[in-house]
């Protein structure tokens, strides 16, 4: 098997916002990355799995949620799991915070 | 036989209730004339602090306006003191020089904020918390300067505290004591308090003792006996009151602390009596209002000559909201040797509950965070019940099932409103008589909740048991969303009440179970606190995604834009530019819309920008909670059949209206003759012209909810037009809920109660001042993003990264 591990930097700490989703493209792969109310930054997959799909970076956060703007399903973006009655999971990636940069860990 | 002349000094609560008391019993027995020195009729002085907290207008707070003393042919003098009284000859004399005998003398002068003979107390900024002028005092202040420093940790400076932090100042509570309102909580209780309100951001500074106020002419700060020092542009004592009996000392009529009074609330002088806060019954001077409206019962009653029950005291018991909790504090608060004590304390939730037994009885309550069982206790403390059968839980808890099966305990005459001395018995009749189904029209019927409105859910429970099947909870109380049990009613009530600001603080003192919150309750609190509040600062991350991003987002994560187009009429130009635009971002789809006007499909979010600047048109709000469009015909203007200038009306509304927030969206139109082509009967609003007039109609629905439109007015100008149109549109966003279209509100209030709320000129002028208010806040979003930059890079921006 061979995996490649791929490391870049989105985007600074200090330059976004608590709460307001960005949208990030690494090469054909669309990224939404968060920072939430308690600092934290999170990245999944910009592409709800609802069957009709529909983007999650303009959705509302709310703690270490996002819900999907098309279709309204909370979403965690700790673990990418769609919460109940939905179902479905979303695609995370790791996030790493060095000084004033955010680095999303794609394989 | 000619009417007596009664003469009353004050024209506050206490005093005006007992002439609501004489005007019941006997109409036509006196002729009265009444002094106040302020420059109100009689105002709800417990709800000030709503006032101070920017809730409540002083209008909203008038118990008797000015009409009602017109009514009742009472001769009112406001602004005007009396400063002397002739007991002798029976008459008063005003600082004006007017002189007015009397038959029968009331003093109701009230009290006065306690103020402490300090050095610099009579510098700028010093002030007391009693009347509306202490209170536009605290609120001026607070435009011009950060820090307040109240003193006195009582409920009164803890009310001021909160609402001058409301007000955006930062607040210190100075207190002499080790903890907060030691006369009704013990130290455990204000230690409770204590933490929640630093919380709150009040920071304390307990035993203190102030010794200077300085400064220059304005106050700085203070300093205390321990030598520190505490910064202030504004100080506000409000360490207690002071009973209002120099006149009375002054005239010879008897004072120790307050004016003396027997048990018939009489002085020491013939037809001279007092009632209230002036008044001294049994050494002891009441602050709270139900002891004072029981003693205007029984002074109405004397000056009446009917059998008077003598007034013999009043246990009280406190029912306190401070800054969102509920307090309860009645008779003894610390044990000592004699007593013993039952205790219940859950510091997880916030819950401390204390009742103090001695032989048996209960003696003291305290009370912190859950008050549902004061009643009960209350009871069984005023009536002196032997305890010894009731386990422990038996009255820390309620008895069996919880709500029903306790108001079928609930002895008639107990009291449910002590503000306003409402039994159980009086509100279950009053259900009967007048098919009463909620609350709201239990408090218009009996008053009961009218003052403070702390009985509330008790009064809830007593219809409910009283109505059994007939009862529809669902139409009492439908929870706003999985975060909170309140209702959006309840909801707004609590925001205007606690004069909440901001959804944070909102969600944090209304103890909202998800920090924060979901797309159900984000959006409407935003909602509700900008219609609460004209100068609200909207919070954009609370919006929906459409209205956050001033476009409508589509299936496929692409937007539509749809510029504004007034009254669907446009110009050659703005085609041109409109085609332009569309073939320069290669968008996909150009769609007439059905509101009159034309939307660029499939935008991608990063053109946005790009394409509202080279529009240069402003945004015609196609994803708003808001008036969307105004559809107009052709008109007079150009059509044969037109009676009125349609379009022109049309343009008006649009003009006037875009851009306002509203509960859900709201569609207009205008046809200028009964033909409709603009399809003005299935519309929020729909005009139509008629020859020498306009008919409106309203809670049209062409959508999911197929209903049309009734008509509410018909009237001859447009300028009645306008005004009617403003006050229904205002009406509608300060009592619908979030995403209520106006068919389902006209439905739930009935068209009969808009109209009845509407033909109320004040009330249409009202309604109409707070439109224009709020209409003020509101700039064109499209330009005004493109002029901010950090707006574009954190809602329009996409980073692409490029690796290698």
């Amino acid at each position: 098997m061979n995996k490649v591990t791929l490391r870049v930097k989105v985007a600074q700490y200090s330059e976004i916002e608590p709460r307001i989703g960005q949208t990030i493209q690494v090469m054909d792969r669309k990224i939404a990355l968060f920072k939430v109310t308690n600092g934290k930054v999170y990245a999944i997959d910009n592409r709800s799995p609802h069957p009709k799909g529909g983007v999650l970076s303009e959705g509302l956060v709310s703690g270490e949620y996002v819900f999907c703007p098309v279709y309204d399903w909370k979403i965690s973006l700790v673990d990418g799991k769609v919460q109940a009655p939905d179902e479905g999971q979303v695609k995370t990636y790791k996030v790493e915070i060095e000084g004033d940069d955010i680095f999303v860990v794609l394989e | 036989m000619s009417k007596k002349r009664l003469v009353m000094i004050g024209n506050g609560m206490a005093g005006i209730r007992t002439i609501e008391e004489i005007l019941k019993l006997g109409p036509e027995m006196f002729e009265i004339t009444i002094f106040g020195s302020e420059p109100h009729p009689n105002y709800n002085r417990i709800q000030l602090s709503t006032v101070l907290q920017g809730d409540a207008e002083v209008s909203d707070i008038i118990l008797n306006d000015w009409n009602w003393y017109e009514e009742n042919k009472i001769t009112l003098y406001t602004g005007e003191t009396i400063v002397k009284v002739d007991t002798k000859n029976q008459r008063v004399i005003s600082n004006e020089g007017r002189i007015t005998p009397y038959d029968e003398l009331i003093f109701a002068t009230g009290s006065s904020s306690l103020m402490l003979p300090l050095p610099g107390v009579d510098k700028k900024g010093v002030t007391g918390f009693r009347d509306i002028q202490d209170t536009e005092t605290m609120m001026e202040a607070a435009r011009q300067y950060k820090k307040a420093v109240v003193i006195g940790g009582g409920l009164l400076g803890l009310e001021a505290a909160r609402g001058l932090l409301n007000l955006g100042m930062k607040v210190d509570v100075v207190h002499l004591v080790g903890h907060l309102m030691e006369r009704q909580l013990d130290p455990i209780a204000g230690e409770m308090l204590k933490q929640e309100l630093e919380n709150q951001g009040m920071n304390f500074l307990l035993e203190k003792k102030t010794t200077e106020i300085f400064g220059d002419e304005r106050v700085r700060g203070l300093r205390f006996t321990d030598g520190t020092e505490v910064e202030a542009d504004l100080v506000v004592m409000a360490i207690g009151i002071v009973p209002n009996a120099l006149l009375a000392s002054e005239s010879g009529v008897r004072v120790n602390r307050g004016i003396v009074v027997n048990d018939l609330m009489q002085t020491s002088i013939p037809h001279v009596y007092a009632v209230g806060e002036c008044a001294e019954h049994r050494e002891v001077t009441y602050g709270l209002v139900a002891p004072l409206y029981e003693q205007a019962k029984v002074l109405a009653e004397k000056v009446c000559h009917r059998k008077v029950l003598p007034y013999e005291g009043s246990v009280t018991g406190a029912q306190l909201k401070v800054a969102g909790v509920d307090l309860f504090s009645a008779g003894e608060i610390t044990e000592d040797a004699t007593s013993t004590v039952i205790r219940f304390h859950n510091e997880y939730a916030g819950v401390y509950k204390k009742v103090i037994l001695r032989d048996n009885q209960i003696v003291g309550i305290v009370m912190y965070g859950d008050t549902k069982e004061s009643t009960r206790l209350f009871r069984l403390m005023t009536l002196k019940e032997d305890i010894s059968n009731l386990t422990d839980m038996e009255l820390l808890q309620p008895i069996g099932a919880e709500g029903t099966h306790s108001i079928n305990d609930m002895p008639d005459d107990e009291m449910v409103c002590g503000c306003n001395g409402v039994s159980k018995g009086d509100i279950v009749s009053a259900i009967h008589e007048h098919s009463l189904h909620s609350v709201e029209e239990v408090k218009g019927c009996t008053n009961a909740g009218r003052s403070c409105g702390r009985c509330k859910p008790i009064i809830a429970d007593i219809l409910e048991h009283t109505l059994g099947e007939e009862f529809d909870s669902s139409e009492q109380k439908v929870a706003m969303c999985g975060c909170t049990p309140l209702s959006h009613d309840e909801v707004v009530d609590e925001i205007k009440e606690k004069g909440l600001t901001t959804i944070k603080e909102t969600m944090n003192v209304l103890a909202w179970q998800n920090e924060e919150g979901c797309t159900k309750c984000r959006p409407a609190l935003n909602y509700y606190l900008g219609m609460v509040h004209p100068e609200y600062k909207d919070d954009r991350n609370s919006r929906l995604v459409n209205e956050k991003m001033h476009a409508n987002i589509q299936k496929d994560g692409t937007y539509s834009v749809v510029p504004r187009m007034y009254g669907g009429v446009t110009t050659a130009q703005d085609l041109i530019r409109i085609g332009q635009v569309a073939e320069k971002y290669h968008i996909p789809l150009v769609k007439m819309t059905g509101g009159q006007r034309i939307a660029l499909m499939g935008v991608k979010k990063e053109d946005l920008t790009a394409v509202w600047k080279e529009l240069d048109m402003p945004s015609g709000y196609a994803y708003g909670k808001t008036l969307r469009t105004v559809k107009t015909c052709v008109g007079s203007t150009f059509c044969r059949f037109g009676t009125q200038d349609s379009m022109g009306l049309g343009q008006e509304l649009e003009r006037m209206f875009e851009r306002l927030d509203t509960p859900h969206k709201v569609k207009m139109s205008v046809s200028a003759c009964p033909r409709n082509c603009s399809e003005s009967g299935i519309k929020d609003v729909g005009v139509v012209g008629i020859d020498g007039g306009w008919e409106i109609y309203v809670g049209g629905n062409g959508g999911t909810d197929l209903r049309a439109g009734d008509l509410l007015y018909t009237v001859k100008t447009k300028e009645e037009l306008l005004e009617i149109t403003r006050a229904f549109l205002q009406y509608y966003r300060e009592t619908g809920h979030y995403l209520e279209r106006t068919s389902k509100w006209v439905e739930r209030f009935g068209l009969d109660h808009i109209k009845e709320v509407l033909e109320n000129e004040a009330k249409r002028v009202e309604l109409n001042a707070r439109l224009s208010r709020t209409l003020e806040r509101y700039e064109e979003p499209w330009s005004k993003i493109l002029e901010d930059d950090t707006a574009q890079n954190n809602y329009y921006g996409k980073r692409e990264v490029l690796t290698t």
